[in-house]
């Protein structure tokens, strides 16, 4: 055991764990606006657009992470057109590809968990508030919103450690997050365990607060049944 | 088109051969998770602190940890390892490990920790009193457990078993940084040599999804093979 590399490496390390939150926390933002979007899409009864969000979750779901990833990266800047457009501003970052990639791969999984929520919600709330003559938008907004919120917290709590462990894949994109970084620390000291043991404890760390967290969200809004 | 055509011009054979190893990585790596699930479904079970503190130490790490780590550390710290055992017996040649070993080690120990998940789920939702029936009638330990808990286990583990397959076919794509040619690996040399990522890219992801697609199929059978009776 080399303990000084330990040492000398956790605050490099530390630094890469920034980069890791920054990811996490701008895929996580923006998969839930796309996630929710979608979810209301599955729900539609519309064929195209339930067919529509069905494939973008089915086909998000079932392909590795790091396909997406390389396709955004590797393959969206093949296509000349796009190249002399604006977006290309965004795509030729690895960051924000990687950004686009995580949201994507986030907003499909968070659809499903959000559609679930929505339709485990008992038609009697609705039919009460409806009774009651509150309008359709109130009713989805200050009704339907809050409590699928309640009932997709534990499974996105998952969905919010899967994320944290999918940013590791933005190190295949040059991107020194803290598996990136762990790998260079590796590659030139060739010491696989210790550097193993200090990032995979700052991950360990950071999934301990994220389950704490979610758990008491979870205990905060639950209401007495 | 013309670009997956099969014999020298095209990528076709060897993307083809590349899904085989997919598939081969992926079917391994999840016996390995097998064989590490009946080892450590006990000790999270087990009545002793001390061995449950094993188990859960186990499962909590692996499934904190990025996977893509987990393959560092075997693909950087496997050989040696190796060496470090075969020193001790007095072997101090050079022992490199074949990338395919390695990868099926890595996602093994991975799909592991699920799979022991959902065992314990699973026999953990086995009525006790099933567990008391068997005693009362003096069935032994080993007949208990083969003809009494296993049959019930299966039928609700198939379902999440299905899941940490999928989860173990996808987590194959890691293993191409360590440069075993499976489709990720494969695609990323054909995107290289024909400058056309976009495309081979895409194909690759195509293929995940026929692998999950027709894997989804095949387990959906043996879910309704082992929920008869219900």
């Amino acid at each position: 055991m080399d303990f000084d590399l330990m040492i000398t490496s956790f605050p490099k390390l530390l630094g890469a764990t920034v980069v890791t939150l920054k990811l996490l926390s701008a895929s996580l933002f923006f998969g839930l606006f796309l996630g929710l979007l979608f979810a209301i899409l599955r729900l539609n009864k519309n064929i195209f657009i339930n067919k529509f969000a069905y494939g973008y979750s089915y086909v998000f779901r079932g392909t590795p992470l790091l396909v997406q990833i390389f396709i955004i990266y590797f393959g969206l800047g093949q296509i000349e057109y796009l190249r002399s457009t604006f977006l290309w501003i965004i795509l030729k970052e690895p960051y924000w590809c990687a950004i686009i990639a995580f949201t994507l791969n986030t907003g499909a999984y968070t659809s499903e968990i959000l559609r679930s929520a929505f339709q485990t919600i008992k038609p009697g709330i609705i039919e009460a508030g409806k009774s009651l003559g509150i309008s359709n938008k109130i009713i989805f907004y200050k009704i339907q919103i809050p409590i699928a919120i309640r009932q997709s917290l534990p499974a996105y709590g998952n969905e919010i450690i899967l994320m944290m462990k999918g940013t590791s894949l933005a190190s295949t994109v040059t991107l020194m997050d803290l598996t990136g970084v762990a790998k260079y620390i590796i590659s030139t000291t060739f010491k696989p365990i210790e550097v193993f043991i200090v990032a995979g404890g700052i991950y360990l760390f950071m999934t301990f607060i994220i389950h704490n967290v979610v758990k008491y969200l979870e205990k905060k809004y639950s209401f007495q049944q | 088109m013309e670009l997956l055509v099969f014999g020298k011009t095209g990528w076709g054979d060897e993307l083809f051969y590349a899904t085989l190893m997919t598939i081969a990585v992926s079917v391994t790596a999840m016996l390995i998770g097998f064989i590490f699930a009946v080892i450590f479904t006990p000790l999270k079970l087990s009545k002793y602190k001390s061995l449950n503190l094993i188990g859960n130490f186990y499962t909590t790490v692996i499934r904190g940890v990025p996977e893509l780590l987990v393959i560092y550390l075997f693909f950087f710290g496997g050989s040696g390892a190796i060496m470090y055992v075969a020193s001790i017996f007095g072997y101090y040649e050079y022992i490199e490990i074949n990338a395919f070993v390695t990868g099926s080690m890595a996602i093994g120990i991975i799909s592991g920790a699920y799979s022991t998940e959902v065992f314990r789920g699973s026999i953990q939702s086995i009525d006790k009193g099933q567990f008391e029936a068997a005693k009362v009638l003096g069935i032994s330990k080993f007949a208990q457990f083969y003809k009494i808990i296993l049959p019930q286990m299966l039928r609700l583990a198939i379902p999440n078993l299905s899941n940490v397959w999928q989860i173990t076919l996808k987590d194959t794509s890691l293993i191409s940084v360590t440069g075993l040619v499976e489709i990720m690996r494969q695609s990323y040399i054909a995107a290289g040599s024909t400058r056309d990522p976009l495309f081979f890219y895409s194909f690759a992801a195509v293929l995940y999804l026929l692998l999950t697609y027709v894997s989804m199929k095949l387990i959906n059978k043996l879910e309704v093979k082992y929920s008869r009776g219900y």
